[in-house]
């Protein structure tokens, strides 16, 4: 029913009119809130605009070429991610590991990587490592290094996640005779996994932000490839506000994939 | 029947077998609090075992000593054969850890909190171990899981998640799991303690059957009705210790230990 049909004086019944001003509150409260989000990014193009950054014919001419390194950023971000799911859960199990010499060393990861910066670690993998023989070309320096930092932090994500499947679950599986590889991989990593995938997606939301360091090593993404537009022409302010805005849409577009992963794994039947 | 079983109480009853679970001398200490102070067992096969006893008496400590959920400080338990000690080395043991695993083959435990594997329906809670455990191919495992989801009858909740169920029904699943390792004795733990009252009944109902049908079971239980109708044979804990035991009409009606007496006075005024 359409709040078309609801008699305006009231005459349905009460379940229904509630129903219908309800729906009428909220339509305007999204309104209202799409107007605050139009009023905030206008008064931005108008301050821009007043400060002589908005140049239409370089936002024409230069677009195309920025827009080109969305692929690679994209590239660079996925591939990272991967990375560092995978060494965050050698991390994890490190952290976790009765074993003084695999817990150290997990440790001893997780410490160097979060004490240092990820720019010192960009540089290190690509100008660093070639003194000890070997030499990455840009693009796998820049996974590297991103998936080693990422996988860092993600250690205590994953930490936390296994953890937090209950005890009982372990237990229960190895009242069935199953030994603890078993255990682990079918009932407690899978669990861990649904706890830890809205963390993930943040850390992917940070990482794809991130992901402008590397254009230090020259990988042509969004970021690089602004600076290569700008710097020439001294244009340098609109050709990074160009960068931001792609950074921007990007996160926007997958914090709504998120959102409703989210949601659908709040409503599943597995928890 | 070998030397070293233990003379029982009384006659046995014509239906029971062979010993098939020796506990013996078992003691468990968490920190300074001594829990078990030296309990004995032995279990024949077609036998139902009732263990009551205050809150805090060591009950769930003693179940769980059975299978090595819960490492014995002293003492050894023997199911079908497999026998494992006490270990100060416990989990870093690799040869115990194997020995536990064994013993754990033939000995099917229900927790309290039914402990199902959410991400898993009831048909995979039931075939997972079966298959990865016991070798099963994955037609046989299911013949197996349909045929026990038939008997605790949830022969129609085969497909349905954990979550789906209600407390007795998840319960019955996790009678089904255990029961798909054909084991050749069942732990139960207060199955019923997390139930609603109206859920206990289908659930004690499930276990009644078994008994009647000759399966071995060792069963911590408040329900002192069903313990009178299913049970071969009481066990009156006390502080870590047997304080009694004997047929139900004995232990429960005619109590010759004062602990016992009392114990059984203020909980049947409580009931
Ligand atoms: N994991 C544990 N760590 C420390 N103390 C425990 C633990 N489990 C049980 N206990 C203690 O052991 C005693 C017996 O507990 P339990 O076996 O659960 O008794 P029951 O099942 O008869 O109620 C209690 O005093 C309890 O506090
Ligand atoms: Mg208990």
């Amino acid at each position: 029913m359409t709040s078309a049909e609801i008699p305006a004086s009231g005459s349905g019944p009460i379940v229904e009119r509630i129903a219908a001003a309800r729906r009428t509150a909220r339509r305007l409260w999204r309104l209202e809130f799409a107007l605050v989000w139009l009023a905030l990014v206008l008064g931005i193009v108008w301050v821009l605009a007043a400060t002589g950054n908005v140049d239409l014919e370089f936002v024409q001419t230069w677009t195309p070429f920025i827009l080109g390194g969305v692929g690679f950023t994209l590239l660079v971000c996925v591939s990272s991610i991967i990375g560092a799911v995978v060494l965050a859960l050698l991390g994890a199990l490190g952290r976790l590991s009765a074993n003084p010499l695999i817990n150290g060393l997990a440790s001893f990861y997780v410490s160097l990587v979060r004490g240092t910066p990820l720019l010192v670690q960009i540089y290190f993998v690509y100008y660093g490592l070639p003194q000890v023989g070997i030499i990455l070309d840009a693009l796998p320096a820049g996974i590297l290094a991103l998936s080693f930092n990422y996988g860092a932090y993600m250690t205590e994500i994953f930490r936390a996640g296994i953890q937090a499947v209950p005890r009982g679950q372990q237990e229960a599986a190895e009242a069935l005779g199953m030994p603890s590889r078993l255990v682990f991989r079918r009932v407690i990593l899978p669990q861990a996994f649904r706890i830890v995938i809205p963390a993930i997606g943040n850390e992917f939301i940070a990482m794809i932000k991130d992901s402008s360091l590397v254009s230090i090593i020259g990988l042509q993404e969004i970021l690089w490839r602004a600076g290569t537009a700008g710097r020439p022409i001294l244009k340098t302010i609109p050709a990074f506000l160009i960068a931001a805005l792609f950074y921007w849409v990007l996160t926007i577009i997958f914090s709504f994939f998120q959102e409703r992963l989210e949601r659908r794994l709040a409503r599943s039947d597995v928890r | 029947m070998t030397g070293n079983d233990l003379q029982p109480a009384g006659s046995l009853p014509p239906h029971v077998g062979d010993v098939v679970l020796r506990a013996r001398e078992i003691e468990k200490y968490f920190g300074h609090n001594h829990v078990l102070r030296g309990v004995n067992l032995d279990v024949r096969q077609r036998e139902a075992v009732m263990i009551i006893g205050r809150s805090g008496s060591g009950k769930t400590t003693f179940l769980r000593c059975l299978n090595f959920l819960e490492e014995p400080t002293v003492g050894w338990v023997e199911i079908d054969g497999v026998r494992a000690d006490a270990n100060p080395l416990g989990a870093r043991d690799r040869g115990h850890r194997e020995r536990v695993r064994r013993l754990r083959l033939n000995a099917g435990m229900v927790f309290q909190e039914f402990n199902l594997f959410p991400h898993m329906t009831a048909l995979g809670n039931c075939t997972e171990a079966p298959m990865r455990v016991r070798g099963l191919d994955r037609r046989r495992a299911e013949e197996l899981a349909d045929r026990f989801l038939a008997k605790v009858g949830l022969a129609d909740k085969r497909n349905e998640y954990p979550s789906r169920l209600s407390g007795g029904q998840k319960q019955r699943v996790a009678i089904a799991r255990a029961l798909c390792m054909e084991p050749r004795v069942l732990l139960f733990d207060e199955p019923t303690s997390a139930l609603d009252p109206e859920l206990i009944g289908e659930v004690l109902q499930v276990m009644e059957e078994l008994a009647h049908e000759g399966a071995t079971m060792i069963v911590v239980t408040h329900e002192m009705h069903f313990a009178r109708e299913a049970a071969d044979r009481v066990i009156f804990m006390e502080e870590g210790i047997v304080c009694e035991e004997g047929p139900p009409e004995q232990v429960l009606n005619a109590p010759e230990d004062e602990r016992t007496r009392r114990f059984l006075r203020r909980f049947l005024n409580v009931e």
